[in-house]
C-alpha cells in the first residue's frame, strides 16, 4: 500500500519549549490510525501541521507528493479541500442551521445548482443520522449532534483525508458506539486516510487498524491495536492500565514541591 | 534584556503591528472590493450593522438636536439672531456632530458587536474551521462586514443629521416660537452642499472605515478566551473613539481651513 502521508522527522516547540521531538508517521487511504497519549503529549499539534496552520520548525510534511509547508497559500488552499477535520467541538458556524452548515463547503467550492446541494447535505446529513435536524440552529443540537453535524461537513467534499480531534470526548455510549462505527464506515466507503485523536483507549482500539502512542512529544510506541494490547513496553502498559507511575510523567516538568513551599529539602 | 534596551524593543514592537495593521487594513480594502461579487453577503450585514444601530442613531439625533435648538436660540437671542438658528443647528450637525457623534455611536453599538462576533468565532475555532475547509475567513467573514460598515456609517450620519435638524426645528420652532420661514431659508441660504453636507459624509465613510477596520482587526487578532474577548470589545471602542476625534480634528483642519 503507498504512503499517503508522512510526516519526516517533524519538530515543533513554542519558542524553547518543544512540543514535538522528531516525529516520524505514515498513513495510508482505506486505513484507520489512531494518535493516543495524554493530554498535552502533542496530538492535535499534528492535525494542525498536517492541515497547514502551523509550521514544524524541522522536517517536512509531505501529503499525495506535495510538501504542505513548501506550498504558497493558493496551493496550500487547494490542498486543504481534499482534507476533512473534524474538531473536538464541532466549530460549527453559529449563524448557520445545520444544513447551512453542510452545505458550506459545497457553496464555496462548487457550482452546483442548488437542488443537487440540497441532495447532497441530506445525504451527508442521513449519513450521521441528523436528516430530521436539518433546519435546527446550532443552539437546539446536542454537544454530541454538533460533533455529528461537523462530521457531515467534513466529509462534504468527500476528502481523502479525514482528521478526527476528540471525537468521543463527551458522548453518550450510544452516539460514541454511532459515531465510532461511523469513522470506520466512511473510511472504508471513501477509501481516505484517517487519523484519529483520542485518548479513549477502547474505542480508537476499536476502529484503528494502526496506533500510535505519544508522550511528552515523541512516539512512544506504535503498532496495531493488538500489538499494543500484548506489548511490553511500559509506556504502552502505563497508558493503558492507567497507571499514575511510570515513563509517562503525570507532573509537568517543576522544581521540587518544598522548595515552592518554603520548606527546608 | 537591559533597561536600556528596553525603549528600542518597545519601537520595534510598535513598527512591527503598525506594519502587521497596514498590510491587515490593505487586504481588507482589496478583498473588501471583491466581495463586492457576493453582494448579498454585503446586504445580509449592512442590515445587521445598519438596521440594528438605527433606533440609537434616530433617537439620540433628535435628543441631540432638541438640545442644539434649545442652547443655539439662547445664544443668539443675545445678538438677536434667533432667526439663525436653523443655519447654527444644521451646520453644528452635518459639519461635526452628525458624522461625529454618529461614529461614536456606531463604535459602540456595532463596532463592539463586531469584534465579540469574530472574536467569538476565533474561540470557538470556527475562524480554524473555515481556514481547514480552505475557505479564507477575511476573505468570507471579515470583509463584507467591513464594507458594510463603509456603507452603512454615512447613511446612519444623514439619518442621525436629518433627525437632528428635526430636533432643532422642534425646540426652536414649534415650543419657542422661532419664525419657522426664517429658520428654513437661513439654512438653505447658508449651507453649501458641497463644502458643508459633502464634507460630513466624506468624514463620515472616514469614520466607517475607521470603525469597521478598528473593531475587525481587533476582533480577529483577540486572545482566543472569554477574557480575551471581554478586553478586545473594550478595546475597539477605547481605540475607534480615539481614533475618530483624532481624525476629527485633521479632518476639520483640511476641510474647513478656508472657510
Amino acid at each position: 500500500m503507498t504512503e499517503f502521508l508522512t510526516l519526516d522527522s517533524v519538530r515543533f516547540g513554542y519558542g524553547p519549549r518543544v512540543i514535538l521531538h522528531d516525529v516520524s508517521m505514515r498513513f495510508e487511504r482505506g486505513r484507520v490510525v489512531a494518535l493516543i497519549g495524554g493530554s498535552g503529549s502533542g496530538k492535535t499539534t499534528i492535525l494542525r501541521l498536517i492541515g497547514g496552520q502551523l509550521r514544524p520548525q524541522a522536517g517536512r510534511i509531505v501529503f499525495d507528493g506535495s510538501d504542505v509547508h513548501a506550498l504558497d497559500r493558493d496551493a496550500l488552499y487547494r490542498l486543504r479541500r481534499r482534507m476533512g477535520m473534524l474538531y473536538q467541538f464541532g466549530a460549527l458556524f453559529t449563524d448557520l442551521t445545520a444544513f447551512e452548515n453542510v452545505a458550506f463547503p459545497l457553496r464555496e467550492h462548487t457550482d452546483l445548482p442548488e437542488e443537487m446541494i440540497r441532495d447532497l447535505v441530506l445525504m451527508k446529513l442521513e449519513a450521521v443520522g441528523l436528516r430530521g435536524a436539518a433546519q435546527f440552529g446550532t443552539s437546539q443540537l446536542s454537544g454530541g449532534m454538533a460533533r455529528r453535524v461537523a462530521l457531515a461537513r467534513a466529509i462534504a467534499l468527500d476528502p481523502p483525508l479525514i482528521m478526527y480531534d476528540e471525537p468521543f470526548a463527551g458522548l453518550d455510549p450510544v452516539a460514541l458506539a454511532t459515531v465510532a462505527r461511523l469513522i470506520r464506515r466512511l473510511n472504508d466507503s471513501l477509501d481516505c486516510a484517517s487519523i484519529v485523536v483520542s485518548h479513549d483507549i477502547k474505542d480508537a482500539f476499536g476502529i484503528a487498524d494502526y496506533v500510535y502512542l505519544l508522550a511528552q512529544g515523541r512516539i512512544a510506541a506504535c503498532g496495531t491495536p493488538e500489538e499494543m494490547r500484548t506489548s511490553d513496553d511500559p509506556n504502552v502498559r502505563q497508558f493503558l492500565e492507567g497507571h499514575v507511575d511510570g515513563p509517562i510523567a503525570f507532573h509537568y516538568q517543576a522544581k521540587p514541591l518544598a522548595a515552592d513551599l518554603g520548606l527546608p529539602a | 534584556m537591559s533597561r536600556t534596551l528596553l525603549p528600542v524593543a518597545w519601537l520595534l514592537d510598535f513598527v512591527a503591528a503598525t506594519g502587521r495593521a497596514t498590510r491587515f487594513f490593505l487586504r481588507l480594502c482589496w478583498l473588501a472590493l471583491a466581495s463586492i461579487r457576493r453582494m448579498r453577503l454585503v446586504v445580509d450585514q449592512v442590515h445587521f450593522i445598519g438596521n440594528y444601530s438605527l433606533s440609537i442613531i434616530l433617537v439620540s439625533g433628535l435628543l441631540i438636536g432638541f438640545v442644539l435648538g434649545l442652547q443655539g436660540y439662547y445664544t443668539l437671542r443675545r445678538y438677536g439672531s434667533e432667526e439663525a438658528l436653523g443655519l447654527l443647528v444644521t451646520l453644528s450637525l452635518v459639519r461635526e456632530l452628525g458624522p461625529v457623534v454618529t461614529a461614536l455611536l456606531f463604535a459602540g453599538r456595532a463596532g463592539t458587536s463586531l469584534t465579540a462576533e469574530v472574536g467569538l468565532m476565533k474561540a470557538g475555532e470556527q475562524i480554524d474551521a473555515m481556514e481547514m475547509m480552505a475557505v479564507d475567513p477575511v476573505a468570507r467573514v471579515l470583509a463584507p462586514r467591513f464594507l458594510a460598515a463603509v456603507f452603512a456609517m454615512p447613511l446612519l450620519a444623514a439619518l442621525f443629521s436629518a433627525l437632528g435638524v428635526l430636533g432643532g426645528y422642534l425646540v426652536g420652532v414649534a415650543m419657542i416660537g422661532v419664525d419657522p420661514g426664517a429658520f428654513w431659508s437661513q439654512m438653505q441660504s447658508g449651507v453649501d452642499w458641497l463644502a458643508d453636507v459633502g464634507n460630513g459624509v466624506l468624514k463620515s465613510i472616514v469614520f466607517g472605515f475607521t470603525v469597521a477596520f478598528v473593531a475587525l482587526f481587533v476582533g480577529y487578532n483577540a486572545q482566543p478566551t472569554p477574557e480575551g474577548v471581554a478586553r478586545a470589545t473594550t478595546t475597539t471602542v477605547v481605540s475607534a473613539s480615539l481614533a475618530i476625534l483624532g481624525l476629527d480634528f485633521i479632518l476639520t483642519a483640511l476641510m474647513f481651513s478656508s472657510t
